[in-house]
């Protein structure tokens, strides 16, 4: 594992030389992460690392898109997605336009989840999805909706155990050891970079999703970001974090009411 | 008990770690601790990824030590009981709270034991005891390493008391644990830290 002392180098001089912020990241995971990349690329000495970073930005560019977690799946947690398909989004398909936000969606599986739902409540057609990511790499893959096949039997159970009735194979064609997700389904997607430690709000949405991306930040950053979801979020819009993520301390409880017990927020007053 | 190798005492944390056959080992050893405890009782066992709270739910019921729930960094206190929620890798940050993590699955689990032993380790250095269970699987054992090294004191149960002796065989043969002990001697072993010993 690499030093405190030379992870606290590295983010200076991250931001100095490039302006990415990792000054508010928590630092247990960052430190697993870059010491990750550190021993992935063969590094012997910190100081020869802190170089190449400095000196190549493609190199840095690389670094920080490794040490970004992009972790996820379809349907992760599918109580959660049942929460969404029964009592959300039915509530939302009221309105004549639904505009939802991933925030920090990786390369993508869980706005396919959602795509996939909003299609099957006859919602997809007046509904657009916002993916933003700080890792222009993941948005790619997120943008092709081609993800491992090896991964497909996970997410069909999930999908079923969210509600799904479906027949979940005919939402990809599999091939190569791959399965690409239908076209349809990603017409409605809108994908660009977006930085929540440095960007600000970009439009005004109904739903935004934002689950597991505060873990990685301290309490400073979380209430900057939950800020940011407060501008971005219309009157009686709802948030959805991850399961172990809260608002409680970020912001002031009289705007937003809990549903239920789940890890989502309605917005009651501006 | 064997002979104290070392006084256990400034003991802040306790890290259990296991995988199959650990369950069995926590019900004969949790309900059985005297409380008040004078420092933070930590659990990351192996999990289905579908378990959402059904093992917080049992340990909560059965252990005579409140159970925290583990939500993203919350703080670490001593006389209560925190356990790695499913799907996550649990760490320790500087300021003694606990932060979660989703990235890839170490020894084909999340939350791994190596993980939370060696971040544990960083924080907690020679204020942790580190303690592995049953299990079929080699994590654990680089987590045993790294507190091994940081001054800390490791317990593995005696794998002839282990349901699973796998992973407690794996840390014997790899790492020098202070203590090798079975199920009961560690519940006799918990109760003695932080007091005088004679």
């Amino acid at each position: 594992m690499i030093e405190d002392i030379e992870l606290e180098a590295l983010i200076n001089d991250v931001y100095e030389y490039y302006g990415f912020d990792f000054g508010s990241y928590s630092r247990a995971s960052l430190k697993r992460r870059v010491s990750r990349v550190f021993y992935l690329d063969g590094f012997k000495h910190f100081h020869e690392f802190l170089s190449k970073v400095r000196t190549d930005p493609d190199y840095c560019k690389r670094m920080i898109d490794e040490i970004t977690v992009n972790v996820t799946e379809m349907f992760r947690d599918p109580s959660f997605y049942l929460v969404l398909r029964n009592e959300i989004l039915p509530l939302l398909g009221t309105k004549p336009f639904i505009r939802i936000w991933h925030a920090g969606c990786s390369t993508g599986e869980e706005v396919y989840s959602m795509a996939i739902m909003l299609k099957e409540l006859g919602l997809l057609h007046k509904s657009i999805l916002y993916a933003t990511d700080i890792n222009a790499a993941v948005l790619e893959t997120a943008k092709s909706g081609i993800f491992p096949l090896r991964m497909i039997k996970d997410y069909a159970d999930n999908y079923r155990d969210s509600g799904g009735q479906q027949d979940f194979s005919d939402y990809y064609i599999a091939n190569y050891g791959f399965a690409k997700f239908s076209e349809e389904l990603s017409e409605k997607m809108v994908f660009s970079q977006h930085n929540l430690v440095s960007d600000t709000s970009f439009n005004e949405f109904d739903l935004i999703l934002c689950r597991n991306v505060l873990i990685y930040f301290d309490n400073n950053l979380q209430k900057r970001v939950v800020n940011l979801f407060d501008d971005s979020l219309a009157v009686l819009g709802f948030l959805a974090l991850g399961t172990k993520e809260t608002i409680k301390y970020s912001i002031s409880q009289t705007k937003y009411k809990q549903f239920e017990r789940e890890k989502i927020w309605r917005k009651i007053k501006e | 008990m064997e002979e104290n190798k070392r006084i256990v005492k400034d003991c802040k944390v306790v890290i259990i770690g296991g995988s199959a056959g650990s369950l069995q080992a926590l019900l004969q050893i949790l309900p059985f601790i005297e409380n008040p405890i004078s420092f933070a009782i930590v659990i990351v066992v192996h999990r289905k990824n579908s378990d959402e709270q059904t093992l917080e739910a049992l340990l909560a019921l059965k252990a005579n030590i409140v159970v925290k729930e583990v939500e993203d960094k919350v703080a670490l206190k001593s006389g209560f009981i925190y356990i790695a929620p499913s799907n996550y890798h649990l760490l320790f940050e500087r300021n003694e709270t606990l932060s979660l993590d989703t990235s890839e699955k170490i020894n084909y689990s999340r939350p791994s034991i190596d993980v939370s032993f060696e971040s544990a380790a960083e924080i907690y250095g020679s204020s942790l005891i580190g303690i592995l269970l049953s299990g079929s699987n080699s994590d654990g054992t680089l987590g045993m390493k790294a507190i091994e090294q940081a001054g800390g004191i490791t317990v593995v149960q005696n794998p002839v008391s282990a349901e699973m002796s796998f992973m407690p065989n794996n840390a014997i043969l790899h790492s020098q644990p202070d203590y090798i002990l079975k199920t009961e001697e560690i519940l006799e072993f918990i109760n003695g830290i932080n007091k005088e010993t004679t």
